[in-house]
């Protein structure tokens, strides 16, 4: 048998493969989570939230503590959770519609009161498990199935900068970064350091991440690169946006 | 350009959720406001297709909450705007619509009920009635429409905006995943062509001429500082209400003159309950059925006659109790046995229907025997 490789040991094995479509960009994700909590063994203290979305697939994802909540609430049950025993580690994961839109009050009042959890979200420019409808991120010009004729921002907007959003009303100890499945290395890197900065007890973490989503873009693997790497980097730039002095480190 | 909307009528062959965007279009709607929640959202994706044909628009909110309030202005506004939810998006819908309860105004919501409680599945239930009915706080003032197939999906859709334009009060179309997702034939047509005028919208605010001086102003709330003027108002409105509830109320039913046991069911369950009934007959049982076809107001008149003429009513519903608790309240102080079968979240087919009826028949319904208390 070919090599393998390795699944994280926070992974749960009975649970793979896993429900994503191939293609995905949450199991990549998910991988890199899984790898940073094994680094930073914390493995018997973390608690994992998902929301509603594809990311209610991972609700027995791990080996770990897992609660799948409504759409939008993943951030105040993990917040409840977190001010309850503040000694776990409280992973918030959803996607765009969850984080920007129906839950986007949590998401401010969560960012505005430093909240010390880690809010990780998977941007991947539409609302994936209804079918594919427009989205906050949907970039001008996109088709999805409640913009058929393309994403027009006179009349819907432009593409919610969420990291800068929460950067800009978060107060010191803040962990803000944008990372992409087509930057692994920083993607893990921003991943971890949102961990410690919780783990730390800094402030409130936050990692957008550029996700694919070949099924509702219809899209063939050299173009769903071709569409995170060309089109949504165009208009997410990637990288950190805001660091505490107390983590240290480079985000390559 | 805007294209004519139905001109004639028209036999086609499609889904439910594409069946309400049309009838939407034939009540002449102005615009919907929605947020993405399955097995409704087709009625979004059909309206957004069409929508720039014939001069509509839409607005996907941010959440149901927002979905509503949105439909409250644009009714406010003197559109007519509607909404559509299911589930976890029609407990958010809740609280919009006790405003507009309160401002008595027309909105139109169009649910397709799924599982509960909270996200469950995404496919079917009728468990959505008590939440439809009787959700937010207040008094459940609203009107409801529970469908149980296509052509009633558009019949109730189009006169779901006329009741709620002329009563003003907010209007509901009850109607599940299954008619959302499933393919059946129907006829559509020009509501003018078969006599159903259409009620023009009139707006709350911005009316013409300059306030305070060509008029007053409008001044609409729904916060009240005395207790007895919100009694008053909620009193108000609930006598205009009961007023309104018999001319409102419909139900069908068959065969109850004469029934020994009468079959009450509500939407597509209702077809597995016509069904039964129809083959018990044949079978020489003497059966029939009720159907209520609005769940608020119910047909109260009908069902106490009911409830006092059979000796037993057998409530079918996918959902634990949902219409019986309503169905048992009116029918309070009648003479028949009220009994269930309740399958939450479930579809329920017309054999089993019938091999429960048929139960009921051989060995008549049997009064719980008490257990004696033990001590201790
Ligand atoms: C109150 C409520 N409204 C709507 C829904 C339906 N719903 C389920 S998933 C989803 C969209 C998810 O999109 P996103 O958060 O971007 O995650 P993705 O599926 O793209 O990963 C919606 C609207 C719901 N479950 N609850
Ligand atoms: S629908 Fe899209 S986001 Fe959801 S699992 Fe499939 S590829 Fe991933």
């Amino acid at each position: 048998m070919a090599p393998q490789p390795k699944m994280p040991r926070s992974w749960r094995a009975e649970t793979k493969p896993h429900k994503f479509c191939p293609g995905c960009g949450h199991g990549i994700i998910l991988k890199f989570l899984g790898e940073a909590i094994d680094e930073l063994e914390i493995h018997d203290k973390v608690v994992f939230g998902c929301d509603i979305g594809c990311s209610l697939l991972s609700w027995d994802f791990f080996n770990l503590d897992s609660v799948q909540t409504h759409h939008g609430r993943t951030i105040p049950v993990m917040t409840g959770i977190k001010r309850a025993r503040p000694e776990l580690i409280c992973i918030a994961y959803m996607g765009d519609g969850g984080g920007y839109s129906i839950g986007a009050q949590h998401m401010v009042a969560a960012a505005a009161r430093n909240e010390k959890i880690t809010a990780i979200l998977a941007n991947n420019t539409q609302y994936a498990m209804t079918g594919g409808q427009m989205a906050p991120t949907t970039l001008p010009g996109q088709k999805t199935e409640t913009s058929p004729y393309g994403r027009d921002p006179e009349v819907t907007g432009y593409p919610l900068q969420g990291p800068e959003m929460v950067s800009a009303i978060t107060p010191d100890g803040a962990y803000v970064a944008r990372s992409s499945i087509g930057n692994l290395r920083q993607l893990k890197a921003a991943l971890k350091k949102a961990l410690e900065n919780q783990i730390n007890g800094n402030g409130f973490s936050f990692v957008e991440a550029l996700s694919s989503c070949p099924t509702n873009w219809r899209t063939n693997a050299k173009d769903t690169w071709s569409f995170i790497e060309n089109e949504m980097s165009k208009q997410f730039k990637v990288g950190e946006i805001k660091a505490p002095g107390a983590v240290q480190g480079e985000v390559g | 350009m805007s294209e004519k909307t139905i001109q004639e009528e028209k036999r086609v062959f499609m889904t439910g959720n594409e069946v309400v965007a049309w009838a939407a279009i034939a009540a002449k709607a102005d615009i919907m406001y929605g947020y993405p929640i399955t097995p409704q959202n087709e009625i979004m994706h059909y309206w957004t297709r069409l929508a720039p044909k014939y001069n509509k628009t839409f607005l996907q909110t941010e959440d149901e909450l927002s979905a509503g309030f949105t439909t409250v202005g644009g009714v406010m506004a003197g559109r007519k705007a509607f909404t559509a939810t299911a589930g976890p998006g029609n407990t958010l819908m809740q609280e919009p619509m006790s405003m507009a309860e309160m401002m008595r105004l027309p909105t139109v919501v169009v649910i397709q009920q799924r599982g509960g409680p909270s996200t469950a599945t995404v496919i079917y239930s009728q468990q959505e009635v008590t939440l439809t009915t009787l959700g937010g706080n207040g008094e459940g003032m609203r009107i409801v429409y529970s469908t149980a197939n296509h052509q009633e999906l558009y019949d109730y859709t189009i006169k779901a905006f006329n009741t709620a334009w002329k009563y003003r009060f907010p209007t509901f179309v009850l109607g599940d995943g299954y008619q959302a997702k499933m393919r059946e034939p129907l006829t559509m047509y020009k509501p003018e062509e078969r006599g159903v005028q259409i009620i023009e919208p009139q707006a709350f605010v911005g009316l013409a001429g300059v306030p305070g001086r060509d008029r007053p102003p409008a001044h609409h709330r729904n916060t009240y500082n005395l207790e007895e003027e919100l009694y008053e108002k909620v009193s108000h409105d609930m006598a205009e209400f009961e007023r309104i509830a018999p001319e409102v109320a419909e139900f069908q039913a068959e065969n109850t003159d004469d029934a020994e046991l009468v079959v009450v069911g509500h939407g597509v369950v209702f077809r597995a309950v016509r069904e039964a009934v129809n083959n018990l007959r044949e079978q020489g049982h003497k059966v029939g059925y009720f159907r209520p076809v609005t769940l608020r107001p119910l047909p109260v008149q009908q069902i106490k006659e009911l409830s006092a003429g059979v000796s037993k009513i057998l409530v079918v519903e996918s959902a634990y109790g949902q219409l019986a608790r309503l169905f048992k309240e009116v029918a309070y102080g009648g003479t028949a046995e009220i009994t269930h079968l309740f399958r939450p979240g479930i579809g329920i087919t017309a054999t089993e229907v019938e091999v429960r009826v048929k139960g009921l028949l051989e060995t008549g319904l049997r009064k719980p025997r008490l257990r004696k208390a033990s001590v201790g």
